[in-house]
């Protein structure tokens, strides 16, 4: 079977990386060969796949070594929990260079060296919040990821960046394969979270994949630098991974997405009430000092 | 075989025999796929329509034959006019191998400029480690005495800070904390070569007199500073020298390039050789003012001089041709209290009798003319002086303020009133323009010359010739030794001009017993 390629999009602080590894470790679990490739500068999305603090990423390496020429696969994959193979794009210290282009020539080497060849069953991109540049939107360009899948909680600005992301895809998915493959839920425990992201994937033409609860077995596993799944295979939560990760494997759900407007968004979120009927006479006015 | 040792042939000469033609055919027949000869000539037939030109005029996205170079060609010929100065690019190799060979083709000289070559990784995390050690090894291997930085769109990109990591060069030893190091952003994918000479210019005063300027007093030291902008013809600097020394003005021409872009063959390499003194640059605010010799291409240069060096610079044009020459000399005078000699009345005196001897054969000769915006205006006022008319007026890299002068100029002389002014066009948009109404000349760089070839393929009767004026030069040799400023550049344009108008009567009066009737021995 040809590897499937995914990547996992979302705002910043949603829970991406937190999300994604606990995922692969449940994928892993049941037996499938993954591959995570961080692409964001912070290089946090193997931690807990690793139990390292931050793993060598390959532009770190190629800048002591000289170039990226000068570079072997194996100086930067490593393997973790479940035999998941992780690698880091990294990228230049805040304020400098071009971390876009940093994970560009990543996973141009990734191809190059043959990383995609193994016996791979899944690859995970967890790319950075926003999809500021061409440079991030590289793991769904040609021949790259084909499945996106997009985490979003019930707060507002989640799903206006979920469906800015939609939007995103719609670039790439009228020349390419790529598609939405569902919203997963990291759920921050809004009033009818569930209603309201099933609603917004019913909007955009996709389906919310799973409904991932709040439990704090996943900070105390974090902590442990560990995902649920290896911390404590037998709570709720690590059942709550492996339902996803059993969905994600089944799923057949693929779409263009058709990203809705704000007007509809904010019709959505007013709804929901989470957010209010506008009232055009305050706009603008400061508070009233005495 | 048809090529042997005892007789090489060139190109041309050895592709015209039939082996070599044979060979062309089975290419084009067997390999190429193209089109038959006719629907070629259909095509190219339609290109030269009305009806082209509109939809051509109607492109928008793409540029064909840009009539400009990038801002960093500009910034490297700045800096080439100073002493002892190493123009160093930040940013890819592969521009500043195009900057060197641009200008060893037009001046047939080498040019000594280097890059500290960012590669793949110095993409993602800045390029600050390859100024450090750019820096560094310039120093050591070339030994300039100053160097001066601008950048490639790369480096411009991803955003890096000139000014930050030539201080953190200093700071951490790589380079002397005195060593100047004058500097200019210059995104290539903006403005033109024109726009990165003013930025390193302004650069130069920046960094030279910026943080200097308490001890100075317009005026002081008794000279007129001259600016001449992005200017090829090594003769304008010397006409520029001379006609300052036939005055007796005290001067400094603030950037002169004309010694290194023409050193003798005599055995030395000089990487370095002559050039404006930094002594003199440190010196120029205390100047009584400072003339721009292409103001209009001098924005940054200007409204740092206004409001750093606080010079009343003069309002004047290009000195070109007849009226602008008198009126920088007369301005000049003015400032410098001195008089106009003798020698420049004498001079002035032989361009006028030269201008009426040929006037029989330029009056009414049409020209279309493209190139930069100064240089544009003074070509066009010498064209009205000379009687001639023009058609076209193309500027690649021209804006709206330059169309409202261009504007106000042709409506000078009836000869050019209906002049078409263009600018933000390229090469491919005056193609049309020539085919559509036809001058008698085209006036421009090498590159006219393949709408010239285009012209005569549509037929003998089609074809505009032509002449060679402006940068780059690459198809003539040493014409860039020429000086096209003053009286004397004047009688070198005048001389060209009226050589190429004889030259095409010649050939078009050639036909013995048919045309020849025309073909005159004394004109």
């Amino acid at each position: 079977m040809a590897i499937r390629q995914c990547a996992i999009y979302g705002k910043g602080g949603i829970g991406k990386s937190t999300t994604t590894q606990n995922l692969v470790a449940a994928l892993a679990e049941a037996g499938k060969k993954v591959m995570i490739i961080g692409c964001d500068p912070k290089a946090d999305s193997t931690r807990l796949i690793l139990h390292a603090k931050a793993q060598n990423t390959i532009m770190e390496m190629a800048a002591e070594e000289g170039s990226v020429e000068d570079l072997e696969l194996d100086d930067v994959l490593k393997v973790g929990y479940g035999g998941v193979r992780c690698v880091e794009s990294g990228g230049p210290e805040p304020g400098v260079g071009c971390a876009g282009r940093g994970v560009i020539t990543a996973i141009n080497f990734l191809e190059e060296e043959g990383a995609y060849e193994e016996d791979l069953d899944f690859v995970f991109y967890d790319v950075l919040g926003d999809v500021v540049c061409g440079g991030f939107a590289m793991p769904i360009r040609e021949n790259k990821a084909q499945e996106i899948y997009i985490v979003v909680s019930g707060e507002m600005m989640a799903m206006y960046a979920a469906n800015n992301i939609s939007k995103g895809i719609c670039k790439y998915a009228s020349s390419g394969g790529v598609r939405l493959a569902g919203l997963i839920c990291n759920s921050r425990k809004c009033d009818r979270e569930d209603e309201l992201i099933e609603a917004l994937a019913a909007k955009i033409g996709t389906q919310m994949i799973h409904f991932v609860p709040r439990d704090n077995v996943v900070q105390q596993a974090e902590i442990r630098r560990m995902t649920v799944i290896e911390y404590n295979p037998k709570c709720n939560q690590a059942d709550e991974y492996r339902t996803l990760a059993k969905k994600i494997i089944e799923n057949e759900l693929f779409v263009v997405p058709e990203p809705a407007t704000m007007d509809e968004l904010e019709e959505l979120l007013m709804e929901f009430g989470i957010m209010d009927e506008e009232d055009t006479s305050i706009i603008g006015k400061a508070v009233e000092t005495a | 075989m048809s090529q042997t040792v005892d007789k090489i042939k060139p190109g041309y000469p050895l592709f015209q025999q039939p082996e070599y033609q044979e060979l062309f055919a089975k290419k084009r027949g067997e390999h190429e796929d193209g089109f038959d000869e006719a629907k070629v000539k259909e095509v190219f037939e339609w290109t030269t329509t009305e009806e082209y030109k509109e939809l051509n005029f109607a492109r928008k996205q793409v540029a064909i034959d840009p009539a400009k170079a990038c801002q960093p060609l500009g910034s490297v010929l700045c800096a080439l006019g100073f002493e002892k100065t190493l123009p160093y690019v930040h940013g890819s190799q592969g521009c500043v191998a195009y900057f060197r060979t641009y200008f060893n083709r037009h001046f047939k000289e080498p040019v000594a400029c280097v890059s500290d070559s960012m590669t793949e990784d110095a993409a993602v995390f800045g390029g600050q480690k390859n100024m450090f050690d750019g820096l560094q090894n310039a120093l050591a291997l070339y030994k300039p005495e100053v160097i001066a930085v601008s950048t490639t769109c790369m480096a411009e990109v991803i955003g890096d800070d000139l000014n930050a990591f030539i201080g953190n060069a200093k700071a951490e030893g790589y380079i002397d904390k005195d060593f100047p190091t004058p500097f200019a952003h210059t995104p290539s994918f903006v403005g033109s070569h024109t726009t990165g000479w003013d930025g390193m210019f302004e650069g130069f005063m920046r960094y030279f007199t910026l943080n200097e300027m308490e001890d100075k007093e317009v005026g002081s030291n008794g000279k007129i500073n001259i600016v001449p902008g992005f200017e090829t013809y090594l003769g304008n600097y010397r006409v520029i020298h001379s006609m300052l020394q036939e005055m007796g003005v005290e001067y400094s021409l603030l950037c002169d390039p004309s010694e290194v872009l023409d050193t003798p063959a005599d055995g030395e390499y000089r990487m370095y050789a002559g050039g404006t003194p930094i002594a003199e640059m440190k010196d120029a605010p205390n100047a009584l003012t400072t003339v721009l010799l292409q103001p209009d291409q001098l924005v940054k240069t200007k409204k740092f001089i206004d409001n750093t060096w606080k010079h009343e610079v003069p309002a004047l044009n290009i000195p070109m041709g007849l009226d602008y020459t008198d009126e920088f000399l007369m301005k000049i005078a003015e400032i410098s209290g001195k008089e106009i000699p003798e020698s420049l009345a004498k001079a002035r005196g032989r361009l006028v009798d030269m201008m009426t001897d040929s006037h029989t054969w330029l009056h009414n000769i049409s020209f279309s003319v493209y190139g930069d915006p100064d240089y544009l205006l003074g070509l066009v006022k010498f064209l009205q002086e000379l009687g001639c008319e023009v058609k076209h007026i193309l500027c690649n890299n021209g804006n709206k303020r330059w169309k409202k002068k261009m504007d106000a100029l042709i409506a000078e002389a009836p000869g050019t009133a209906d002049a078409e002014i263009y600018f933000k066009q390229d090469l491919w948009h005056f193609r049309s323009l020539v085919f559509t109404n036809k001058p008698d000349f085209i006036i421009g760089n090498s590159y006219g010359k393949f709408i010239q070839r285009d012209t005569k393929a549509k037929g003998e009767e089609f074809e505009v010739p032509l002449i060679r004026l402006g940068f780059p030069i690459f198809d003539r040799h040493h014409l860039h030794r020429n000086a096209t400023l003053g009286y004397e550049g004047a009688m070198y344009m005048l001389t060209t001009l009226v050589n190429e108008v004889l030259a095409k009567l010649d050939l078009d009066t050639s036909e013995m017993g048919r045309t020849d009737y025309g073909y005159d021995l004394v004109r």
